[in-house]
């Protein structure tokens, strides 16, 4: 009798700490969407501001200055969804720097290098960014829809994380400048 | 940025992933970043100054050969210090699905956290089994990295999620020029082998093949082999005994002595069967500037450029790879195309380069976040 109680609480006990390890684990796994969406977002901030520095440096003519302009004001509050407001930035900044002699026009100029670099590597954060963050919302969401995460509703109240789809292609022929060669 | 890397290897056993730990970090220190790596290594190691010693590895089978990996809660408690002391600003772990140091640091840290994956390995049990264990450990990694497609696909099949493929890179510049070996490459043709020879995916025994027809057609080829060996007469013994005089092991070589070796042969040969998720050899020996002939699977094919910088052949095919290397060693001219197209194909692998890609995985994943820390 008494073995079978302490059985009992035992097995009881086993549960209640699997179940709230469980819930502990998604709860982790939000905290990490949260702050791979924080990195996400900096990374589109980053770059929207990069290319309005580009458009408004004087570097470019007035009609591609006045497109990049106008596609970094869509990504700031404007009424198109997020994803596609971003998107259209990524075109406008593809479409300015596939001109034909886009760069060698630039070349030499003041501090033109310098920001063309600095786009294209915000670009190339955004890229990585995302990749990142919809990795760990993949995860998360498959946690989510285990059984019995859903029967217990182990998420809480936390919404469920949702991917963000964006063309993030990156501008034709990018590869980052080396680093110092040393040595 | 203050960065603490984790080898899963032997310091002192050379192998593909602790040669991209030491070039990538190097790669970083040149460009004013602090690096500490800890990986396992036996205490008398002269190890550099960047390193820190885990302890002895202990060598275990692993992944179908035997590796040297540090595990249990004596390496645990080490690692615990070094994060503890190291107040990096980002991990960054090696092979982290593989029993050692970067699995341990992946369970003691917590913090922005990026994983490399190297090996392109087919779906296994035991990684399957074990998988609930791995997990918990691995759900920490905020960025990962593959180092080449298949690699990234064995990522996505095995642990899901997603990887961004950075090429491994390759210190150029260390193999651009050396002394052959004396008496080589000599004057009737030579074919150049390096890897370990009891591993049987590295393909020895095609290239041994091979040679049996390359070798009764020309009489002055030889064969150079070098790598690791279990027994050397054990090798000799699959060449005919008229060739063998013609056959030279080397045994296992130090750096320096394996760019010799590349610079001995007049053909570098990868005749690996499979199991090679970028083949640093091979890019190794274009960086060498030796034309080169490898069995076409993945890796080869794509470091190749498709064949442009170099013969492929079918894997395991040794008919296939006699035909290719007979027609290189015929033709001088041709080699010359395929050294200078190695020569430049190699360049986009250069560390340099590489390092470059990595720094900004390493920039998107400390936005916003604090350091690294002991877990609670």
């Amino acid at each position: 009798m008494i073995a079978d109680i302490v059985l009992i609480v035992a097995a009881a006990l086993f549960v209640g700490v699997y179940v709230s390890w469980r819930a502990g684990r998604i709860d982790r796994m939000h905290a990490r969407v949260d702050m791979a969406h924080a990195a996400l977002d900096a990374t589109l901030l980053r770059r929207s501001s990069v290319a309005l520095e580009l458009a408004t440096s004087g570097l470019l003519d007035p009609a591609t200055s006045l497109l990049l302009a106008e596609a970094v004001h869509g990504t700031r509050g404007g009424d198109r969804p997020r994803d596609l407001a971003e998107s259209d930035l990524t075109r406008a900044l593809r479409a300015a720097f596939s001109q034909p002699d886009f760069r060698p026009s630039l070349s030499g100029k003041d501090g033109a290098d310098e920001l063309l670099a600095e786009v294209e590597s915000a670009a190339h954060q955004v890229f990585l960014a995302r990749k990142f963050y919809n990795d760990v919302v993949a995860v998360t969401r498959d946690a989510r829809h285990r059984p019995l995460a859903r029967v217990l509703r182990l998420s809480g109240k936390a919404p469920v994380p949702e991917f963000f789809e964006m063309d993030d292609s990156l501008l034709a022929d990018f590869t980052p400048a080396p680093l110092n060669p040393g040595r | 940025m203050k960065i603490g890397m984790v080898c899963p290897y032997s310091w002192d056993v050379p192998g593909g992933v602790q040669q991209h730990v030491r070039d990538l970090a190097e790669a970083l220190i040149d460009d004013g970043h602090e690096v500490s790596v800890i990986s396992p290594a036996d205490d008398e190691t002269p190890l550099p100054p960047y390193v820190v010693g885990a302890g002895r590895a202990v060598p275990v089978p692993y992944n179908g050969s035997v590796a040297r990996l540090s595990f249990g809660f004596v390496s645990a408690s080490r690692v615990r210090r070094w994060v503890k002391d190291g107040e990096f600003d980002l991990l960054h772990v090696h092979e982290p699905s593989v029993p050692s140091l970067s699995l341990l640091a992946c369970w003691v840290a917590s913090g922005p956290i990026v994983a490399t994956v190297h090996t392109a390995i087919p779906r296994s049990r035991v990684l399957v089994v074990t998988y609930p264990v791995l997990r918990t450990a691995l759900e920490k990694i905020s960025g990962r990295i593959a180092v080449s497609e298949a690699a990234r696909t064995t990522l996505v099949e095995h642990i899901g999620g997603d990887a961004v493929v950075i090429p491994n890179g390759v210190a150029t510049r260390r193999y651009r020029k050396a002394e052959p070996l004396s008496g080589w490459p000599g004057t009737g043709g030579s074919i150049g082998f390096l890897g370990r020879m009891d591993e049987p995916r590295k393909g020895l025994a095609v290239l041994l093949k091979a040679f049996e027809t390359l070798g009764a057609q020309r009489p002055g080829l030889r064969l150079l082999i070098a790598g690791r060996t279990g027994d050397p007469d054990e090798v000799l013994n699959r060449v005919p005994a008229p060739l063998r005089d013609r056959v030279a092991l080397v045994g296992q070589v130090s750096e320096e002595e394996k760019i010799r070796v590349l610079h001995s042969v007049d053909v570098f040969c990868s005749p690996n069967t499979g199991g090679e998720s970028f083949g640093i050899v091979t890019a190794e020996a274009m960086a060498a500037g030796v034309p080169i002939v490898a069995s076409d699977i993945e890796a080869f094919r794509q470091v190749l450029r498709g064949g442009e910088a170099g013969e492929l052949f079918t894997a395991g095919d040794a008919a296939e790879l006699a035909a290719a290397a007979g027609r290189l060693l015929d033709d001088p001219a041709h080699r010359a195309e395929l050294s200078a197209a190695a020569l430049a194909a190699v360049a986009d692998y250069d560390w340099s380069v590489v390092a470059r890609q990595v720094l900004s995985v390493y920039e998107t994943v400390v936005l916003g976040r604090t350091g690294v820390a002991v877990a609670q």
